[in-house]
């Protein structure tokens, strides 16, 4: 449920679902998030011009042109939630590459955490996560939960390149750069997979909120000849 | 039948597509995109008399150096730039923005560079010759999507034109004021509490600079360093233009069209939507006060934009 509804500037609307971040939160935003979809779809309200569900918080931007923050904050606080969508969840693999050219911040890591790099990678791979969101930039998946011992701050100051296809954990989150763009977290490998798909109009991220996913490490020659 | 086309002889900085925008895709992390300076890209259609939602071309700093070819074509271009115009036969002459221009087959448009701003916009009547994706002609550099495979225009590539009828649009003018403004209105953010009385103070009552981070995705600024006294970091959420996140560096930063779509830095701010173009338009090296206004005298203030964008838009009928 929404827990407290204000402004994000003067053309978006900030919901507030709590400050946990766990399944039971997110699952509530993505309700939401559908919800409110099918209403723009099917006209039932106009001037939405984008919903951007997180962890636990749904950004809906609006056109000032069209409506405004009071119109659309009383359109959330009168709906009720269908919770029957069923979504179809996937289970995906991804391979990463974690030799030293690919794996950035094993530096940083190993010092802060105090762990050697080959443990994290254990702890890393064994384990199933699950996709809080997408986003940052097209197609990004924002996973979770990563075990205690491997949770690390973002870097201080932002890279402004970080390469494409790179795989970053950050608190007890894991992500993959899905293109080339600045970014904050710390890169512990990179996967030749392709993530996003421009030419898949329908779904073009392939990891989407709701679904599992394990990573697998490859060498760098299975790295440099992945094909798909 | 060949159609009108312009050649480009020089790319320029960052020359793209641009249109009103992309909407509905947030969630899945692509942002709006679209003109940085929405008043200017109106502009520059109303002028060559298109529908306001025409894609134009958008470039940076210096601009490209375009030949047409197969054809004769009405132009304008919006902005506080320096252009000329190098007709066949080499005569050469000076450009002036918020004008409308007739350019003949083998005639070039030089535009040379942006005065005391950012971006200009450049429109051609009938628009150009492309596809949409996702509902905008916008190019996204970030996720290569929209014309040109999603990239920004590189030498000897071609931009079609649409319209095969030439229609002559003359003496198309508005009288523009392109004053800027160093003072940047701001709504709260809804990390505002993040930060001590003390960044608060020096968040509006200090300069900040525009540093040379400058791009589509946004705007780094430095400054006295805002202090953070709860967290510097917060759990990624969704953040729309205007939004201004402030790193553990203290330094903040202020989001644009290209944005990414979720952000995990605390929001001091969030410029107002009427002061967005403006924004967009800074050129490093500027400085830059903010001043807090409250969401009605936003709404206010954005109407009176509105107001005055709708104004220029008339003049030119």
């Amino acid at each position: 449920m929404v827990k407290n509804i204000s402004n994000l500037g003067d053309t978006a609307v900030y919901c507030d679902f709590g400050s946990e971040v766990n399944e039971t939160i997110n699952s509530s935003v993505i309700d939401y998030f559908h919800h409110i979809s099918k209403l723009i779809k099917d006209k039932k309200i106009e001037g939405i011009t984008n919903l951007t569900p997180s962890y636990n918080k749904l950004i809906i931007s609006f056109d000032l042109t069209i409506t405004d923050y009071k119109k659309i904050k009383n359109f959330i606080e009168g709906l009720t939630i269908n919770r029957d969508i069923k979504s179809n969840n996937q289970k995906i693999k991804i391979p990463v590459c974690c030799d030293d050219e690919y794996g950035l911040d094993f530096l940083r890591l190993t010092k802060k955490l105090n762990i050697d790099k080959n443990k994290i990678l254990e702890i890393y791979f064994n384990k199933e996560y699950f996709c809080y969101m997408t986003g940052f930039i097209a197609g990004m998946p924002f996973l979770g939960d990563l075990n205690e011992s491997i949770r690390c701050d973002r870097l201080e100051t932002p890279r402004l390149k970080m390469p494409k296809g790179s795989v970053g954990i950050t608190e007890q989150f894991a992500n993959i750069y899905t293109f080339e763009s600045p970014g904050g977290w710390n890169i512990i490998g990179n996967t030749p997979k392709k993530i996003f798909d421009d030419k898949n109009l329908n779904q073009p991220a392939l990891v989407n909120p709701g679904d599992k996913v394990n990573f697998y490490q490859i060498t760098k020659e299975e790295y440099l000849n992945w094909n798909e | 039948m060949n159609k009108a086309y312009f050649e480009i002889l020089r790319a320029g900085v960052n020359t793209t597509i641009q249109d009103k925008g992309r909407n509905h895709l947030y969630h899945v992390g692509i942002a709006v995109s679209g003109a940085i300076d929405q008043r200017n890209y109106k502009l520059s259609n109303r002028l060559v008399e298109n529908q306001l939602n025409e894609p134009t071309v958008e470039f940076a700093y210096q601009g490209p150096l375009l030949k047409l070819k197969n054809g004769k074509i009405s132009f304008a271009i919006s902005g506080d730039i320096f252009f000329k115009i190098i007709r066949k036969n080499l005569k050469v002459e000076g450009g002036e923005c918020y004008k409308s221009y007739i350019l003949d087959e083998g005639d070039q448009i030089d535009i040379i560079s942006t005065k005391n701003s950012t971006y200009g916009y450049l429109a051609v009547n009938g628009g150009f010759d492309l596809e949409k994706t996702w509902g905008s002609y916008s190019i996204n550099t970030k996720a290569n999507i929209g014309p040109n495979d999603g990239k920004k225009y590189s030498i000897n590539d071609k931009i079609f034109i649409k319209k095969m009828d030439f229609r002559s649009i003359k003496n198309k003018k508005i009288n523009y004021d392109y004053s800027t403004d160093n003072i940047i209105r701001i709504i709260r953010g809804t990390n505002f509490d993040f930060f001590s009385k003390d960044a608060i103070d020096k968040f509006f009552n200090e300069d900040f600079l525009i540093t040379n981070l400058v791009d589509r995705m946004g705007i780094r600024l430095k400054g006295p360093k805002l202090e953070n006294i709860a967290s510097t970091n917060i759990k990624s959420e969704g953040i729309v233009r205007g939004v201004i996140q402030v790193p553990a560096d203290g330094n903040p930063i202020i989001m644009l069209s290209d944005h990414g779509t979720v952000g995990g830095y605390p929001k001091i701010g969030v410029v107002i939507a009427a002061d967005l173009d403006l924004v967009g338009q800074l050129t490093p090296g500027t400085k830059i006060n903010f001043k807090e206004v409250s969401l009605e005298e936003a709404q206010n203030i954005f109407k009176a934009y509105t107001k005055d964008t709708n104004k220029y838009l008339n003049e030119c009928n």
